[in-house]
């Protein structure tokens, strides 16, 4: 089953391999560079970063292609979700250009610490063994530390960035004891031959589950969803903005990958056991999430708890486990990320040196300073909240269609009762915006961010108003990827 | 030769150690970066009493990769402590406390 490896995968490799040679590059070039302004890394990064983009898509597969002695997989879900990740870290440069300027932030660390980040996220979604998830887990982990300390003279930021390296740290701990105990009932790393083994039944039950309970808890610290969700709302909030929002948005596509991968793929056979750990995490995630934004002034505090009910809504779909269920969860990371994105390319467009503009009282009458913007945050507003017309919308749609088709209404019910509670803050910075008066002044945001985020918040108009296609490339990839 | 459980349990007992030293240590962050690099050295005890029982070598080979990406993870760990004290001067777990809510 597993053959020994040789040149011709090498083929399959090609984005991992030019990523990991430009952000070299990069980091060589940069060392060079005496620009303030860092012209000639921003646009290098930009092209790398496109160019891996084009690679992913040329060298998309019919059916998987397991290569690397069964380490690695490539197939249509890996092509979407690379590609999604490699769309998503380049909007973060774009947008978070100005920010870092006006901060004098700009360092050549964030464009090479971001293409190690897009590396690592990579390898996490075509990793077909717990060595390789492991290996793109901690790349994409280790750059992530690193950038949320960029600002060593800010506290808050340095507080942030150690309980993210703590808790990340124990996640990823816990989450190789859990490896360690499926190896040890398996006797194998790869995910073809672990689950091929649980499902002769010849493991030990007790290991299984024992390793499950870890590398749930595991994968729930990474995710951040409740009860493992502490480090997510004071990495948000003392973050630097543009940080906060590559957290938010990327990495959470290569750990949708990852939970595919681990549980979906590699133990099929424990699905009893895993499903019922995924109902605990994702009711209690929409519950707290939901319920503690309510109470949040600070607008990235906020998107951090909207964050924590986005990931309980996004597992409902791996919940019914199916094709179906598992494309829609897709869905939804996909609808989440690019939405989360525009929300903080908004808030980045009103931030000055000095204002962060991060509270939810510097929305106050926005729509008078600018109305363009206040309308486009209006819509990211309206396709999170899940109004219909927006692509959240139907994000929520296709989660919950999936549960209901399996029975779970209680869990349906709930999720929708939430998500109505979940509407009051999201319509509450409408209000704020549109109905109360403030004193500050116009905005005055580059050009080409407002044009980069007009088109990021519109899409999510358009492809709630044509969501067919879109839903079809997902569903399409996840049955060419898990049955093909 | 020594029972499979014998390692196994060792390996449990210093895990749940490097658990206690992270949940229950208030004071000084130094001693969360330790339990944190004896928590790894658990899981390494265990990929490698059952690769040695199985008479699989990729576990081993695990092993060799969690020791690399433990030293670089110690090494972001301390960057950031260095950090921390210089802007807060204190490096204690009490302090971290201006992010709630």
């Amino acid at each position: 089953m597993i053959s020994p490896w040789n040149s011709a995968d090498l083929t399959f490799l090609k984005p991992e391999l030019w990523l990991l040679c430009s952000a070299c590059v990069i980091l060589l070039l940069d060392l060079v560079s005496k620009d303030q302004r860092k012209a000639v890394t921003h646009w290098l990064s930009l092209l790398s970063l496109g160019i891996a983009a084009i690679l992913v898509l040329a060298g998309g597969v019919k059916s998987p292609q397991i290569v690397f002695s069964g380490m690695y997989v490539v197939d249509q879900l890996s092509g979407l979700l690379k590609f999604g990740s490699a769309c998503l870290v380049g909007l973060v440069l774009i947008y978070g250009r100005q920010y870092f300027i006006d901060r004098s932030m700009l360092t050549g660390e964030v464009y090479v610490l971001s293409l190690f980040g897009l590396l690592g996220m990579f390898v996490m979604t075509s990793a077909f063994s717990f060595l390789t998830l492991y290996m793109g887990l901690e790349l994409l982990s280790l750059s992530l530390y690193a950038m949320v300390a960029l600002r060593k003279d800010d506290s808050l930021a340095i507080e942030a960035s150690m309980k993210y390296f703590i808790l990340g740290a124990l996640a990823s701990g816990m989450l190789l004891y859990g490896m360690s105990m499926l190896y040890g009932a398996t006797g194998s790393l790869h995910l073809s031959e672990v689950s091929a083994r649980i499902a002769q039944g010849q493991t030990s039950r007790d290991f299984l589950v024992l390793g499950l309970i870890f590398i749930v808890a595991g994968i729930a610290f990474k995710l951040g969803t409740v009860p493992f969700h502490m480090w997510v709302p004071d990495v948000y909030q003392g973050a630097p903005t543009p940080i906060t929002m590559l957290i938010g948005s990327a990495p959470k596509l290569a750990a949708v990958a990852f939970v595919i991968r681990l549980l979906v793929q590699g133990l099929p056979a424990a699905f009893v056991d895993w499903q019922s750990m995924l109902i605990v995490l994702s009711v209690a995630s929409i519950v707290v999430g939901n319920v503690a934004a309510i109470a949040q002034q600070n607008i990235k505090r906020m998107l951090a708890y909207s964050t924590i009910s986005h990931m309980g809504f996004m597992l409902l779909g791996l919940i019914a486990g199916d094709a179906g269920g598992v494309a829609a969860s897709i869905f939804y990371a996909l609808v989440y990320s690019f939405t989360t994105i525009s929300g903080f390319g908004i808030l980045l467009s009103l931030t000055r040196t000095g204002f962060e503009s991060d509270n939810l009282a510097n929305f106050k009458g926005l729509v008078k300073r600018s109305p363009w913007l206040a309308l486009m945050m209006l819509m990211v507003m309206f396709s999170m909240a899940g109004i219909p017309a927006f692509v959240g919308f139907f994000a929520k749609l296709s989660v919950i269609s999936a549960i209901v088709s399996h029975g779970f209404v209680w869990l349906a019910v709930l999720a929708v009762a939430f998500s109505l509670i979940g509407a009051f803050y999201y319509l509450r910075v409408v209000k704020v915006m549109f109905f109360d008066d403030s004193d500050l002044d116009v905005v005055d945001s580059p050009f080409s961010l407002k044009c980069f985020v007009s088109v990021n918040a519109l899409l999510l108009l358009v492809a709630g108003l044509i969501p067919q296609p879109f839903l079809s490339i997902c569903a399409d990839a996840v049955n060419l990827s898990l049955l093909g | 030769m020594l029972p499979l459980t014998h390692v196994l349990l060792l390996s449990a007992v210093l895990f749940s150690i490097a658990m206690f030293g992270i949940f229950m240590n208030r004071r000084n962050v130094i001693i969360l970066l330790m339990a944190i690099e004896l928590m790894l050295l658990a899981v390494n005890m265990n990929f490698v009493a059952f690769s040695k029982y199985s008479g699989d070598m990729a576990g081993q080979v695990f092993v060799f990769f969690i020791l690399t990406v433990a030293a670089a993870e110690s090494a972001i760990g301390l960057a950031i402590l260095v950090v921390l004290f210089r802007t807060m001067r204190s490096i204690d777990v009490r302090d971290l406390d201006q992010l709630r809510g």
